[in-house]
């Protein structure tokens, strides 16, 4: 398999005096939207949002949908805990995001776009929406028929799910719907749209900028490029970091970690826990283990059963609680260790729960209820004494 | 336009079908049954319970069959080992936050959650008690809806109920995660909402969650009270529907039956709804009359236009509510349940020398909105409560088993009289624009001294499941006291189920329709689809039972209200002529405006 070692990139915040990213935008637009598209396919970009959507597919399928009214969505509803890559991106480089919603609304047919911004972040509204202005009114003077608006979210983690996002922006409960259909097909007023993470949106500029190729060169061949992660816990330097796709665990560990290192949950609260006898054999990437960006340390001080207890009590309380697998089964599991902990119900409990999370896994209506089994297994069976005792 | 034929196979079975339709819909043409909790034919899909997934060959998820079109070479598996253990774990899920005391239950028998559970006897759940649910949340400020949380699966269909079909939400989705429930705005109970009473989400709620408030004790305690003299009277749309709760087929005609088995039961008199239903015609079709000659004659222009109905409580609720501004459109009328109560008490309690306080009014409805109605402050002109308890005909249904009746072996019988006399005018205010066709038929006739220019008197384009119907009638050979008839295009509308009902008030209070009359029933298909009426429900249900009312209709010796030899004779004995003072005192009332939140 295909390796790479531990390596900063610098391409998301880095500012291009010669070539910002309005000039950028002006000379992408003298390209067509399918030769656009078909740069954005080559470079291989799938989405930093989650899911790990090829970036260019979703673009073509939005284009190839006929129909007069189109969006483009920034989701920047950076809900994820131990997230916080997007919220430094929409502080230090929000043109960067325009630029790109703009290069997306021009591909696909769009003349709105919107940024669904997390709550939390509203103290990021003001300086935003000056930034948004400035950059509206140059396309306005460039003739460009788009602009952008900018949304607070509702406060929900659900809400950063697509679909739940555009009932939450269409006024109504962020409940998600059901799929098909697709976002491509009916997504916000049920209309064609297509929705990317804030970094996805960055780099799809950045791509223009530099060129398919040298985006490419970066990563492998089921991830391409670099990712922003944000790593939190027990670490000797938290914060933000732009790293090259690819690398094993153990490069990451050895430059993040404090040398106690016992686990690591990557991709936060609905991602999988790594243990130390597996940093080695575990790539950072589609192909091993994606992450949208968080990256949890835990050193041998750390309760395994804590940190699961901690995220099933996320769960059950952000679950929407519309569907029954996630509404129940995220009580269940939390009560379930709780017994188990207690020693109401017998060790062989975990795996009945497991068998639950794996019916959550492909019975739950969102990806939320679906990724509950992620941490679940892997703490559990990487850590079972500690659940148990 | 054509649609597309998709090809997919389920369990092995290839099969063809339209594009667009659900997975559960194709099963269903191959008679695998899926089972289904949140799905209802009435309402837009949810897709939220997840019973009813299935497992589609190379899909990484199961697909909620209800919420998921067939795709083109798509391989269904309806009863897989993963589709199993994944309905399994749903349907422990759900028990295990549930109240499972169905012997107590008041939809024990008539729960799909119940047959659920019997269809699939798991025997011991795995999962633990989510006890804070199962505490009992009981719900009984509104003399028609009971709201019992701890039996709620969230399924929201009466959400989407209230929503959808009635354009009130009173009920909606409130919190999240495990806090997630149905509540009301403010969690404020249940009768300080805008709540209309019309039992349409206790139609459609799968569980004993929503359920009527009932008095079926307190009817069997007056029928054994020696000192009370208990008369009974039925709704038009009560005779089509009841015995689909005592094992008949829906769309069966038990009026006879039903007649004898309250005779059975013990009520002293068994009278007709349908007698007031007449008298309703005598008095709404000369108030409309009235109006149209203050209206075009005298130009006055405190007179309303247009003219409506008024017999529906959920929609009188409803237009309290969300428009107070058109109440002085709608005729002041009394319900025919609440007109029969007056003149129970007062004329009719004279003539058989009851006294009022001895006699006990029970109206057997098809409709949970006249259980609040018998209980607004205005509704006491004899002096007492008109109407002492409204059951449904689901309860009077339960009360027919109690009572140890072999329902389909009764011989007919026929109503008391006095008030027990109707025609097939009376009994066509069962279904959907029945009120508007009983009117026309007596005040065309009034107008011109002719029938109404209808085949068979049958003035189709009133009836039928369309949610707004329009039709006009020329008015031709008006006699001379009517002269300013003559030429006139009666423009009239009908619209049943509330969010049609408000399609149709957005317009007026609009201008943009111009209208002389407009018939309102609260519930989709009119009472036939009414909130108290046996469950489960489906347009082809209420299609089946309207085509009993109209067969009804055609069966009857008289089918026009002003002919009804009973309703003349009251005229005569009491009430003097329609509109007139005593009917003013008896018959009619008046509306209050009602804040939204
Ligand atoms: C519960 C849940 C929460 C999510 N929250 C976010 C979020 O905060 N930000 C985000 O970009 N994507 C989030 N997603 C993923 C989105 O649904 C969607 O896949 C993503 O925005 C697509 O953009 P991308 O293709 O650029 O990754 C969430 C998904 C789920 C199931
Ligand atoms: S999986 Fe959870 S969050 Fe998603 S729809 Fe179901 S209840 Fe809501
Ligand atoms: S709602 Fe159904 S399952 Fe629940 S107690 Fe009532 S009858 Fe039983
Ligand atoms: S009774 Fe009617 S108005 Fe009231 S909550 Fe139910 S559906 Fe809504
Ligand atoms: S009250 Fe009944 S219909 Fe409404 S969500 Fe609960 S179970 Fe479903
Ligand atoms: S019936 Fe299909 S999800 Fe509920």
């Amino acid at each position: 398999m295909e390796q790479k070692h531990l390596k900063r990139v610098d391409l998301i915040f880095e500012w291009d005096e010669k070539n910002p990213p309005i000039q950028v935008l002006d000379e992408t637009l003298q390209k067509t939207p399918d030769a656009i598209i078909l740069e954005m396919i080559d470079s291989g970009l799938k989405g930093r949002g989650g899911a790990g959507f090829p970036t260019g597919l979703k673009w073509k399928f939005t284009r190839n949908e006929d129909s007069d009214i189109k969006y483009v969505i920034c989701n920047a509803d950076e809900g994820e805990p131990g997230t916080f890559k997007d919220r430094e991106i929409l502080d230090r480089v929000p043109e960067k995001i325009f630029t790109g919603m703009a290069i997306c609304g021009y591909v696909i047919g769009a003349k709105e776009g919107y940024i669904y911004l997390r709550a939390e972040y509203n103290f990021l509204l003001k300086s935003l929406q000056q930034k948004l202005d400035k950059f509206n009114q140059q396309l306005k003077d460039r003739q460009i028929e788009f602009t952008i608006f900018l949304r607070s979210g509702s406060g929900a983690y659900v809400c950063g799910e697509e679909s739940a996002l555009f009932e939450s922006m269409e006024g109504k409960r962020g409940e998600p719907r059901n799929k098909p259909p697709y976002p491509t097909v009916a997504g916000y007023n049920s209309k064609p749209t297509v929705i990317n993470n804030v970094e996805t949106l960055v780099y799809t500029c950045e791509i223009c900028r530099m060129g398919a190729d040298k985006f490419k060169a970066l990563g492998t061949s089921d991830s391409r490029g670099s990712k922003v992660f944000s790593v939190s816990g027990d670490t000797t330097k938290p914060g933000i970091y732009e790293l090259e796709l690819g690398m094993p665990l153990k490069d990451f560990i050895d430059e993040f970690g404090d040398d106690d290192a016992k686990a690591v949950q990557v991709g936060g609260a609905s991602g999988h826990c790594v243990p130390r006898k597996k940093f080695n054999d575990t790539i950072i990437g589609f192909e091993g283990i994606p992450t949208g960006g968080s990256m949890m340390i835990f050193n041998s001080s750390r309760s395994m059963y804590n940190v699961l207890h901690d995220y099933l009590e996320f769960f059950t309380e952000e679950s929407c609680g519309q569907c029954t697998p996630c509404r129940v089964g995220c009580q269940q599991l939390l009560k379930g260790i709780e017994a188990v902990k207690k020693g109401e119900r017998p060790p062989s409990y975990l795996e009945d729960l497991k068998k639950l999370t794996l019916t959550m896994k492909i019975a739950a209506k969102c990806g939320l209820g679906q990724s509950v089994a992620n941490p679940f297994i892997s703490i559990v069976d990487n850590f079972k004494e500690e659940i148990i005792y | 336009m054509s649609k597309y034929m998709v090809n997919l196979k389920i369990n092995n079975i290839p099969i063809s079908v339209e594009e667009g339709t659900t997975i559960l819909d194709a099963a269903k043409r191959l008679n695998f049954h899926i089972p289904t909790l949140c799905n209802h034919p009435d309402l837009s899909v949810a897709g939220n319970c997840r019973v009813c997934v299935v497992e589609v060959k190379g899909a990484r998820l199961l697909a909620a069959s209800c919420a998921t079109p067939v795709s083109e070479g798509m391989e269904v598996f309806t009863n897989s080992e993963k589709v199993r253990i994944a309905r399994k774990h749903v349907v422990e899920l759900l028990l295990s936050e549930h109240n499972a005391d169905c012997t107590k239950c008041f939809k024990n028998g008539h729960c799909e959650l119940q047959e659920l559970a019997s269809e699939y006897r798991y025997g011991d759940h795995i999962f633990i008690d989510l006890v804070p649910f199962k505490q009992k949340f009981l719900d009984i400020s509104s003399p028609s809806i009971t709201k019992d949380t701890s039996k709620c699966i969230r399924c929201q269909r009466c959400v989407r109920t209230c929503a959808e079909l009635q354009a009130v939400s009173a009920l909606a989705v409130v919190h999240k995660g495990s806090h997630q429930t149905i509540s009301t705005f403010m969690d404020k109970p249940m009768n300080d909402v805008v709540c209309t009473n019309c039992g349409q989400c206790i139609n459609r709620c799968p569980t004993g969650a929503l359920y009527e408030r009932n008095y079926i004790e307190d009817v069997w305690n007056a029928i054994y009270d020696p000192n009370k003299f208990v008369v009974v009277q039925t709704a038009p749309a009560t005779r089509v529907a009841v015995g689909e709760d005592l094992g008949l087929e829906p769309g069966h005609r038990v009026t006879g039956k039903m007649v004898a088995a309250l005779k059975k039961m013990g009520f002293n008199k068994i009278l007709d709804t349908d007698f007031t239903a007449d008298l309703t015609i005598m008095e709404e079709g000369t108030e409309l009359l009235t109006r149209l000659k203050k209206a075009l004659v005298d130009k006055d222009e405190t007179v309303k236009l247009p003219m409506m109905t008024s017999c529906s409580p959920g929609w009188i609720k409803f237009q309290e509510h969300m428009f107070p501004d058109l109440l002085p459109n709608l005729s002041t009328c009394k319900s025919p349940q609440q007109m029969f109560g007056s003149l129970a008490k007062t004329y009719y309690a004279d003539k058989i020398n009851i006294k009022a306080e001895n006699m006990v009014v029970v109206s057997i409805m098809p409709c949970t909105a006249k259980k609040f109605e018998c209980n607004r402050p205005e509704m006491r002109d004899s002096g007492f409560k008109d109407v002492d308890y409204v059951l449904t005909t689901r309860e009077l249904a339960m009360m027919i088993k109690q009572a140890g009746i072999e329902f389909d072996k009764l011989e007919d019988q026929h109503y008391d009289s006095i008030l027990g006399e109707s025609t097939g005018a009376a009994v066509i205010f069962g279904a959907t624009g029945g009120v508007m066709e009983a009117a026309l038929r007596t005040a065309y006739e009034i107008v011109t001294g002719s029938e109404v220019p209808f085949a068979n008197l049958n003035i189709k384009p009133v009836r039928g499941m369309e949610g707004v119907k329009e039709a006009s009638i020329k008015i031709k050979n008006a006699k001379p006291e009517w002269s300013f008839l003559e030429g006139v295009e009666m423009n009239v509308a009908v619209a049943h189920g509330l969010a049609n009902a408000k399609k149709l008030m957005e317009a007026v209070s609009s201008g943009t329709a111009n209208y002389h009359f407009i018939e309102i029933m609260g519930c989709p298909g009119g009472c036939i689809g009414g909130g108290g009426q046996p469950i489960p429900t489906s347009p082809e249900i209420r299609r089946k039972r309207a085509e009993a009312i109209y067969a009804e209709d055609m069966g009857m010796d008289i089918r026009k209200s002003h002919e009804n030899p009973e309703v003349v004779e009251v005229y005569k004995d009491y009430l003097g002529h329609p509109c007139g003072h005593q009917s003013h005192e008896l018959l009619h009332t008046h509306y209050v405006e009602r804040k939204r939140y």
